[in-house]
Order: C-alpha cells, then structure tokens, then sequence
C-alpha cells in the first residue's frame, strides 16, 4: 500500500491509501483510492479500467455466435447466465422457438452456475475476514458443480454453452445423476455453512450493522442482485421480467430490509435454498426432445433495438442491442451488475473502518472483468 | 403498473410536443430535446403515478450524425418502463446535462460514456476518463476512432 499525505488549508491532514489493483480482498485489479482521516474512511474512490478489454467495441466486429462466446469472459462465475442473455436477445428478436428441453436444461445449468458461484463467494467471503477453512470448503463444493459442468460442456469455467435456439449439445448422459447426487450432498452442507460462519459471533461482530444500505440509495444506485433485494429492492429478474420457464417454477424472491453486511450474506445462503429448490422441481422433468431448434448459419437481426435481462448470480445483466440489419450489430452494451453494484460502494463504506471495507466490499462479491468489460 | 398509453398521457400533459414510439423496440420510447431532459426527467422521477426511480442502463449511440443518448428507466414500485433518448447533434462537441443528482448510478455510467464516446456531461461531479489512462487520445467507441495498432480491420 502506498500512501501520501496532503495537507488542508486548516493544517489538518487527509490521508490517502492506494488498496489495490494487487490486494487479496479486491479479487482481481481493482483499485481503490481511500481517504482516510485516521482509520475511518471519508471517501472510496475506484479506479478501472485494469482489466478493460472493450468487450462491446469488439462485439460491433463479430457476429452473434461469437458474441455470446465472449459473454463467459465478463462475469466468468455466472457463464451461463452471460450466454442465456444474449441467446435469448436472439431468440427474440428472431423468434425462434426453443425446444422445451432446452429450456429445462438452461434453467438448470443456471441455477448449477449460481450455487456454485455463491458458495465460491462464501468461502472468498470467510477468508477475508480471517477464516481459512471457508475458502477451502467453498471451493471444494465449486468444484463438484465444475465437475458436472465440464461432463457436459468440456469446460469448468468457460463454458459457451447457449446457443442461439437452445444449447450447444445434449447434456451428458450422467448429468441427472451426478446432478442429484450433488444437491443431495450439499444440502447436509450448506447447514454446515451456517454453523461454521452464520452464527460465528466474530463474525457477527465483524457484519451486523455494518455497511448500510437503504433501499432508495439502492435503488438509485441501480444495485441489484442479493446486494440490491438485501436492502429490501424487490429487482430479481426471475420474478419480476421472467424468462425461460421461471415463471412456472415454485420460488421465492429473498427479500431483506436491514441492507447491511450480514443480510447481504444471508439473502446469498438463502438463495442457495431457493436454487436448490428449483433444481428439484426441473431435475426429474427433463423433457425428451431436440435439445436446438435449427436456425440459420448466418444470424441478421432486424433493424431495430432488443434488450434483454437475466438475473446473474451478481444482479441484473442488460444487454442492449441497436441492430441495423447486418451481421454484427451496430452498438451493443452490456449493462453489468458489478459495474452498478461497485458505484454504491462509497455510499457504504464511508464513515467505516478499513477492515469493515473489506467485509463490505466481500458482500458486494464482485468480479473486476465484469465491471472493466 | 401504467401501460404505455397511459403513460403517454400522463407525460403528455406536461410535456405535449414530445414524440413517442414503440415500432423497433421492446419498450415506450420517447425523444425529448436536449434542453428539456433535466426537467423531463425531474418530473418523471417524482410524480407519484409514475415514479421512474430505477435507472438500469444509460448509454450512447454513434449514429453518423449524430450521437443519441439512451436512458433505460423503470418504476420499483409499478414496474413500467420507458426509454429517453435525447439526440447530441453536434458531433464535434458533444454535450447534454449529468443525471447524476438525481440517479447515483448515473455518475459512474456517465464518466463511461465521456471516456469511451467524449460526451460531456455538464455539471458532472467527477468528469474523468474512466477505463482508459488520462493521456489516452480518442474515444473508442466512435465509429471514425482509429488504432492502428489494435484494431485490425477486416478486409
């Protein structure tokens, strides 16, 4: 950490931290400029663009294949989610009718990808605070999903799974099985989740109360996702714009209204269960049938503009296509959740301590590549 | 939640000479001039029937010419949703007044959009570039931008 110190006009001292772009709990490049007054923090200032490679600049020369290929590498532990939007942005503007099968299989593969994401997240979470054995348990449980992933898809964390009209393949003829023996598993371990950190009293201490976030400033924000609905901002996607099947399936939207570090991390546990639950309802339903509709080599949208939102494991993805009839479209955005959920991080963390920065900014659970793009 | 008709109406009222359509787009569109936005959105911020409180996308567009500003928004509590686009029509300079008092998440969005497309947002807090280093020439999302060095054209 490099530091500086300026000197007021009033002969007091503001006081300038560099965290980042190489610090354990920013998780990946990125870099905060803090000002402090002793160890509180007048003022969190990011600094981007480590990690920026003009995804949507890129996106303006490619054609919509290989667009959604490109999707994985922005939040890579919600790829499927990334693919879905933009197959879907497709499909509607297309129309193109996917098969039912398909639509089972992407529901599950997302929810797969949010579990395994969260409790990547939760083992992150645990280690920032000081615990080593969360990261350890969290990645063990990332690892079976990856491990079912990579049967089906041929890879852990990349996967390029949608296409437009459906998926990429048919899903191994172990999925199912692997599948539920998995959910079975990790139902005994997620109350051992909570034993180990959720009724941890340091870890209590070091949570409840801290970082707080109203629901108006969330809102205003545009913080979505766990982050957004623990502050009490009903924004799932799922629930409120559905798409594929959601809108038949049994779920509930985690709603919390204390907006703090605790209940941030509660409504990501919480989700867990609710993952779970779906993963149930569609596991033994699979219907029989073409897993891809048959589209077109080429893909052209018509002229116009199509958005599309999906929730990801971090909050609310938009893509925004403006189409101007050729093979690639003319401007794409990708209205990330990180990108949103770190613009509030300022709100939260000032008038706090260093080490509550670094519980709070754990909750925001971000991931730099989705925010730099 | 207020179907776009009612909308319609209900900006309308206000605000008669605005012009919106719904042909190309999965949402209400509405084009109001550059000089009307902050007071356009000022009252659809706060009017109680409509209480566009949510902004989930803010974006810009090179069109050849012009740039075209796009304001997604929609209401936590009805649910309806509008897009305002406000068109920059000069290219050279091109400028429209910062949302950011009003929305937060406008702030960071808005210094994307000055770093990658040289808008400048008046009465900004914070105008600097974003992503790329303070020296860099250029904006890269226009579509006249040239890198030689990493853009290689296909022929």
């Amino acid at each position: 950490m490099e530091q500086e110190v300026i000197v007021n006009p009033d002969g007091t001292q503001d006081y300038f931290v560099n965290m980042g772009p190489q610090h354990p709990s920013t998780h990946g490049v990125l870099r905060l400029v803090l000002t402090l007054d002793g160890e509180n923090i007048d003022k969190v200032e990011p600094h981007l663009g480590y990690i920026h490679r003009s995804i949507e600049k890129m996106c303006e020369k490619d054609n919509y294949r290989q667009i959604i290929h490109l999707t994985d590498r922005m939040d890579y532990l919600s790829a499927h989610m990334n693919n879905h939007a933009v197959s879907l942005a497709i499909e509607n503007a297309l129309q193109i009718e996917v098969p039912e099968r398909a639509l089972y299989i992407r529901i599950l593969m997302d929810e797969l990808t949010r579990i395994s994401s969260h409790t990547l997240w939760w083992g992150v979470m645990g280690m920032d605070l000081g615990a080593i054995t969360t990261f350890l348990y969290g990645f063990r449980d990332h690892e079976y999903v990856s491990e079912i992933f990579e049967e089906t898809c041929g890879a852990r964390l990349t996967m390029n799974y949608n296409v437009p009209g459906g998926v990429m393949f048919d899903i191994h003829p172990n999925f199912v099985e692997h599948t539920k023996k998995f959910i079975k598993e990790f139902k005994t371990k997620l109350p051992e989740y909570d034993r180990l950190l959720s009724n941890n009293v340091i870890f209590r201490e070091r949570t409840v109360g801290i970082g707080l976030l109203s629901k108006e400033q969330a809102i205003s924000y545009g913080v979505t996702g766990p982050t957004g609905r623990a502050s009490g901002f009903a924004c799932d996607v799922r629930k409120h714009h559905p798409y594929g099947i959601y809108d038949k399936l049994d779920f509930k939207e985690i709603l919390y209204t204390e907006g703090d570090t605790f209940h941030r991390y509660k409504a990501r546990i919480d989700e867990m269960w609710e993952s779970i639950k779906i993963i149930e309802q569609l596991i033994d339903n699979i219907p029989e049938g073409d897993f891809q509709a048959k589209t077109r080599n080429v893909i052209k949208l018509p002229k116009g503009e199509y958005y599309q939102r999906v929730e990801t494991a971090r909050g609310e993805l938009g893509v925004f296509i403006v189409s101007d009839g050729k093979m690639s479209p003319y401007r794409l955005k990708f209205r990330s959740p990180g990108f949103s959920n770190l613009s509030a991080l300022d709100e939260m963390a000032r008038g706090g301590k260093i080490s509550d920065l670094v519980a709070t900014m754990s909750t925001l659970d971000l991931v730099v590549p989705d925010i730099d793009r | 939640m207020k179907t776009n008709e009612e909308i319609t109406n209900a900006i309308a009222t206000g605000f008669p000479e605005l012009e919106f359509y719904e042909e190309g787009s999965d949402f209400l569109n509405v084009f109001v001039p550059n000089e009307q936005l902050l007071e356009f959105i000022d009252k659809i911020r706060n009017d109680k029937d409509l209480l566009f409180d949510y902004m989930f996308c803010l974006t810009c567009v090179d069109w050849p010419d012009h740039f075209q500003m796009v304001y997604h928004l929609e209401s936590s509590q009805h649910g309806h949703r509008l897009v305002v686009k406000v068109k920059l029509n000069d290219k050279e300079n091109p400028k429209v007044e910062t949302l950011s008092k009003i929305y937060r998440t406008a702030e960071l969005h808005e210094r994307e959009v000055y770093d990658l497309f040289g808008v400048r947002f008046i009465n900004h807090p914070d105008l600097r570039r974003l992503f790329l280093t303070d020296d860099w020439i250029g904006h890269p999302l226009r579509k006249d931008y040239v890198d030689e060095i990493n853009i290689i054209p296909l022929k």
